[in-house]
């Protein structure tokens, strides 16, 4: 029999085998629906995680406040002198100037702190660099190379150039935050690692429990004298074309519950919209859905219906 | 063309299937074989078919000892057996039609040949107007007609039939025997087993009278008068 031939035959007959045994396949597909749709919820979840995780990471950051007197080479030298060090991401020179129009703008509406700025006649603040870390773990570290210069740092009087270095007044929120972070991204490994096992073992099951019923049905077949390839090639593909529906079922449902919880996150999550992220990734999670059920269904009837072939 | 040489089975200490059995079937012969139940006639198919394998002895087709067939080769060897069984064996989920043409499929035969072939059988077991209904619209009789004709379809050189008319009432156990007879006389080998002492009655070919896994007579008339006396 040719390759074509003998794949033409195995689809058309797992199509009508899929048709036919319309309980067992309508069993198979919910459960399958159900476990895919519970994953793709995780897939939801780790990314509200992700993208709130890094909302919490951009907030951190550690801040030198130059005393007035301080040059902008000054600041400038230590700002080429902190982006060298592996642990920092970036590092934004805000001039004294900058941090003044900051200042009005954060105060405004405060009469009092405006009006005692303008009396001061001068430009009561220093450049500030604002250092943002590659992990909030590594702020330490920043502070500490920090604290060294601080000291060297110093004016022709011998006057410190370093006026104050806010890690050391915010260290033990960054530190709380860091292991909070740590934590929930350990968890979301975790979870995943134990949905992806659980999964697979229920595919399996379900896939098993179909093709037992169906095991006489395979030794006829093999006393009719057809070839393993023959025989194992419907159930395969019932198995897959299966997974393919509850892949596909499963990102249907995921639309509602994505767009009733997108609403909800944006406000609560400041900003990260579920539904966007759903939309935007819609054929990758598709993809992945429906890619994970024919992946799973075809491979769990190859090896229960290997089980009974050895006779 | 079928060869037992010197067979015994044994399941175990307290089950001897078959001893020393040596049976020979020549082609185009009707061999019907008799016995109570265990007397170790399923057995004896079950080695024909390969399904088992003896304790001692061997079984040849054509000179060939089937034992030793490799695996990838046996299914070769079973499209060369039709099987009839008294259980029909029909697949559920495909119609009378389907059942047939699967037993084409899997021996490769190509779609023209299934349009053409297919219909002949059925009309061959007078279930042509049937062709289209599913195992559990049909009776017990025609559920074996298809059994027939399926095990027909590719032409095999023996047809192997156990207890085919063990679910059948009288008037269709006639009619299946009535089939298998005219299919032995087209050419093909027939071995029956059966404890219908009727059907062994009308079929009124060779005889082999199994009992506790031995051969206690091969003889057309011998056995013929057993079975009238008993019955």
């Amino acid at each position: 029999m040719s390759v074509t031939l003998l794949l033409q035959r195995i689809v058309r007959s797992g199509f009508v085998k899929f048709f036919r045994n319309g309980f067992v396949s309508t069993a198979s597909v919910l459960v399958m629906t159900v476990t895919l749709f519970v994953m793709g919820g995780l897939m939801l979840l780790f990314f509200l995680l992700n993208a709130s995780l890094a909302l919490l990471k951009e907030k951190v950051d550690i801040n030198v406040y130059f005393v007035p007197s301080a040059s902008e080479e000054q600041a400038l030298a230590l700002k080429r002198e902190l982006e060298q060090l592996p642990e920092v991401a970036r590092v934004e020179y805000i001039s004294r100037e900058e941090a003044l129009r900051r200042f009005i703008l954060r105060h405004q509406g405060e009469e009092l702190t405006l009006q005692a700025i303008e009396e001061l006649g001068e430009n009561p603040l220093g450049a500030v660099l604002a250092i943002k870390a590659k992990e909030p773990s590594q702020y330490a570290q920043v502070a500490q190379f920090l604290s060294q210069r601080q000291e060297v740092l110093l004016s022709a009087e011998g006057a410190p150039m370093i006026d104050r270095i806010n890690y050391f007044q915010n260290k033990e929120a960054i530190d709380r935050l860091a292991n909070i972070i740590d934590a929930a991204e350990r968890f979301g490994v975790a979870a995943t690692a134990v949905l992806v096992i659980a999964t697979t073992m229920i595919i399996f099951t379900t896939i098993r429990l179909a093709i037992y019923g169906a095991r006489e049905e395979i030794a006829v077949m093999r006393l009719v004298g057809a070839s393993n390839t023959y025989i194992r090639g419907p159930f395969v593909f019932e198995g897959a074309f299966a997974g393919a529906l509850a892949g596909l079922f499963a990102m249907l449902l995921l639309w509602p519950v994505a767009y009733f919880v997108g609403t909800r996150t944006k406000e609560f999550f400041g900003g990260v919209d579920l539904f966007a992220f759903y939309t935007a990734h819609a054929g990758v999670l598709l993809l992945v859905l429906v890619g994970t059920g024919v992946v799973l269904g075809g491979l769990a009837s190859f090896l229960a219906v290997k089980r009974y072939l050895n006779v | 063309m079928i060869y037992f040489d010197n067979v015994s089975k044994v399941y175990n200490e307290y089950s001897t299937a078959l001893r020393e059995i040596t049976l020979e079937i020549a082609q185009g012969e009707f061999v019907s074989i008799v016995g109570h139940s265990g007397a170790g006639k399923s057995t004896l198919l079950k080695l024909l078919l390969a399904e088992e394998t003896p304790t001692e002895g061997q079984v040849y087709f054509h000179s060939v000892n089937i034992h030793q067939i490799p695996p990838r080769n046996l299914m070769e060897y079973r499209r060369k057996i039709g099987m009839v069984f008294q259980d029909f064996r029909l697949l559920p989920h495909k119609t009378a039609y389907e059942n047939i043409a699967f037993a084409m499929e899997a021996a490769g035969r190509s779609d023209e040949e299934i349009a053409e072939d297919v219909p002949y059988v059925l009309d061959l077991v007078d279930l042509a107007d049937k062709m289209w209904h599913f195992p559990h619209e049909l009776s017990g009789g025609e559920k074996q007609r298809v059994a027939i004709a399926r095990a027909l379809v590719n032409q095999p050189e023996i047809l192997v039939a156990d207890e085919p008319t063990g679910n059948l009432d009288p008037v269709n156990t006639h009619e299946v025997a009535r089939i298998l007879m005219r299919v032995n006389d087209l050419g093909t080998t027939v071995l029956l087993t059966t404890h219908n002492p009727s059907v062994v009655e009308m079929i009124g070919r060779r005889v082999v009278t199994m009992d506790r896994g031995r051969i206690v007579r091969d003889s057309p008339q011998e056995a013929r008068q057993t079975i009238a006396a008993a019955s």
